[in-house]
Parts: C-alpha cells; sequence; structure tokens
C-alpha cells in the first residue's frame, strides 16, 4: 500500500526535490530528467526507503518520470569539539580523552547533489 | 538527440547542484526569525510525542507567570483546535495551525499563522508542533530554540529510538514525573543516560505540569533565553505588514 501523501514528511522533501530540479531542468531547456542523485545524512530524519517510495509516486507524469534517485547515505559521525578524536555512535557522547562535548560532523545533510538531464 | 553526426545518442548532462533540499522552508524560517528578532520576542518550538503533556506544560508556564510575559502560541493540530481553546483557557493568546493529515509544521505554515495572531507585542511565543518525535525535527519554523517533551511514562529509551529530534533539542522537559512513584521500573537515571548518547551537551529539567514541580526552573530557563541575540539585517526585502 503507498502511504497517503501527507502521513510522512518524506512526500514534502519530495516536493521541494522536484521544484528544484524542475527549475534546473527548465534553465537548461532541459526535454528530460534521466537520473538524480542525492545524499540523505543517517542523523537528518529523513527515511531513504520512504523518501524513494514518494519519489516513485510524485515523478509519475512530470519531466522526471524516468528518473530513478539515486541515494548516498551519508554515516553519522561524531567527533570531539576540542581536541577531534572520534566518539562511537551509541556512547555517552562526551571525549573519552579530554572530557569535551562531541560534535556531529556528518550525518545530517538532506542534499541534491547532481541530476542528470537530456538537453537539445 | 546529438544532432552533429547524426548517432542517434541522446545528450545526456549531469548537472552538479550541492544544494539543500529544503532551503526553500529555511529562508522562510530565517525570515520568521528575522521578524521575531527585531520584536524580541523569544520563540520556542514546542515538540514532543502525542500526550507527552505539550499543552499542560504550556499552560502550566501561563499560569506560573501569572500575567508577568505576555505570550502567545500556535497550536499545531491534525484535525481539532483542542489545543488552541485549552490555551486560550490558560490566558495565552492562541491560534490553531489544523494541519489536516500533514505530520509536522514547516515555516510556512507558522508565517501564515502569524497573519491571523497579534503577535508583535508578545514576549513569549509558544509553537506547539503536531506530536510526533520523527517529522518536526527535520523543519527550522525560525525559532530561538527547541524544547522537547518526554514523559516519564513514555520509556527510557525513547531518545535512542528517536536520536534526531533529541540532538536537536536544546532543552528536554522530563514531563509527568508525578506519576514515577507508580512507576517502578522507569529510572529518571536512565533517562538522563539515553539523552547523554544523542545530545553531547544535554540540557534537561525534570517537570510536572499537575503539581508545580520544576516549573520554577522551566521559568527560568525561558528568561534566560530572551536577550540571547541581536536582530539581524532582514534577510530579504519585504513590505508586507504583519498584524
Amino acid at each position: 500500500m503507498v502511504p497517503s501523501p501527507d502521513v510522512m514528511h518524506e512526500y514534502s522533501i519530495v516536493q521541494s526535490l522536484y521544484d528544484a530540479v524542475a527549475s534546473h531542468a527548465a534553465r537548461q531547456g532541459a526535454k528530460a530528467v534521466h537520473a538524480l542523485h542525492v545524499r540523505i545524512g543517517e542523523m537528518s530524519g529523513v527515511d531513504p526507503g520512504l523518501l524513494d517510495t514518494a519519489w516513485k509516486t510524485f515523478r509519475v507524469k512530470t519531466i522526471c518520470e524516468a528518473a530513478p534517485l539515486e541515494v548516498e547515505i551519508v554515516a553519522a559521525e561524531w567527533r570531539c569539539s576540542l581536541c577531534g578524536a572520534p566518539v562511537r555512535r551509541g556512547a555517552v557522547l562526551v571525549c573519552a580523552a579530554c572530557g569535551a562535548p562531541a560534535t556531529l560532523k556528518q550525518g545530517d545533510e538532506i542534499l541534491l547533489d547532481r541530476i542528470v538531464m537530456e538537453v537539445p | 538527440m546529438c544532432e552533429s553526426c547524426g548517432c542517434g545518442d541522446i545528450n545526456l548532462v549531469p548537472i552538479e547542484v550541492q544544494q539543500r533540499i529544503l532551503s526553500n522552508n529555511e529562508r522562510t524560517a530565517a525570515h520568521n526569525r528575522h521578524h521575531f528578532l527585531e520584536r524580541s520576542l523569544l520563540a520556542i518550538n514546542v515538540m514532543g510525542s502525542p500526550g507527552a503533556g505539550k499543552t499542560a506544560v504550556l499552560e502550566a508556564t501561563a499560569c506560573a507567570l501569572d500575567g508577568r510575559r505576555l505570550i502567545g502560541a500556535l497550536a499545531g493540530d491534525l484535525a481539532t483546535d483542542n489545543d488552541a481553546q485549552r490555551l486560550t483557557a490558560a490566558g495565552i493568546r492562541a491560534e490553531s495551525i489544523t494541519t489536516g493529515s500533514a505530520c509536522h509544521l514547516d515555516a510556512s505554515m507558522v508565517h501564515h499563522a502569524l497573519h491571523h495572531l497579534p503577535w508583535s507585542d508578545l514576549d513569549y511565543l509558544f509553537i506547539e508542533n503536531v506530536g510526533n518525535l520523527v517529522c518536526p525535527a527535520v523543519y527550522d519554523l525560525g525559532q530561538a530554540a527547541n524544547v522537547v517533551l518526554l514523559a516519564v511514562t513514555e520509556g527510557e529509551d525513547k531518545p535512542l529510538k528517536y536520536p534526531v529530534m533529541f540532538h536537536k533539542a536544546d532543552l528536554v522537559l522530563i514531563s509527568k514525573i508525578d506519576l514515577l512513584p507508580h512507576l517502578p521500573d522507569i529510572s529518571l537515571d536512565r533517562i538522563v543516560d539515553s539523552l547523554r548518547r544523542v545530545m553531547p551537551n544535554p540540557k534537561y529539567l525534570a517537570v510536572s505540569a499537575r503539581t508545580g514541580q520544576g516549573i520554577d526552573e522551566w521559568i527560568a530557563w525561558l528568561a534566560g533565553q530572551e536577550y540571547v541575540a541581536d536582530a539581524e539585517p532582514h534577510p530579504r526585502h519585504h513590505t508586507h505588514a504583519h498584524v
């Protein structure tokens, strides 16, 4: 069963994604979009599977109809805010060496990286 | 189609974009934030599960402040305006944002609602988000701070199950602590341990809207947030008036 368009925020993200892609495609005079590459962090709050489901529903009868969504998942990476030592996920988020709080170095991305489009 | 040699290949071009997908929401959130800052209004995004006690804590907040601060609220609600009615009865100037089936508030819903709520003289604006520990965490609304409620009845490991929400919290209100004597298997220490695994610098207060325990500390925390930033230049030209 396809979830209804409003019950998960991935649909609203797909709407924003489509708007961005359509605007780039129009600027290039593209005839069709053939692929999209996005980067989604593990700590972004976006579920890649649901995003793909939402995309497949949304792209029908648009310039993106034939464009698969290629998702690169970015692992969450915590590091000490002072000395840069890695802090393991799931551990208390404080550096074992110097006691400073950790910061999230990567893993909160919700990014459109690349669009492959067919131009005249 | 390649037209130069007639080979029949289509002409595919990769375009590097490197664009934040929610940049439109971020622009509207920055716009809201500027409005709040130029009026020295403290806007708080209040999040938590359905039934965590968001509305009850806001009622207790109004009661404790007893008119010392002018408070407004926008209450995100799927289908009813029950929360806004309760907040109004507590002396809070409140407006509902009925989201239909949408699972979160976004910056444009807040901006739109600000056209219906006289807000410019308020000291505090609480934006009571839709009850949900997933979707609301993704959308900046223009708030000064995120406050997440976690009722002791929800279980000690909720921060580990919903790390994005708790990671984004500037303050966690551990609510309904008056129920702890009835919950022998729940330990406040273990809740705090879960928070420390998703929040590098965890700030939390244990509160009960029913008994008032911890509410003074919460009021003090709010007062400490009042002068965190001066107004920055307006991010874009804007001529419409807000009530």
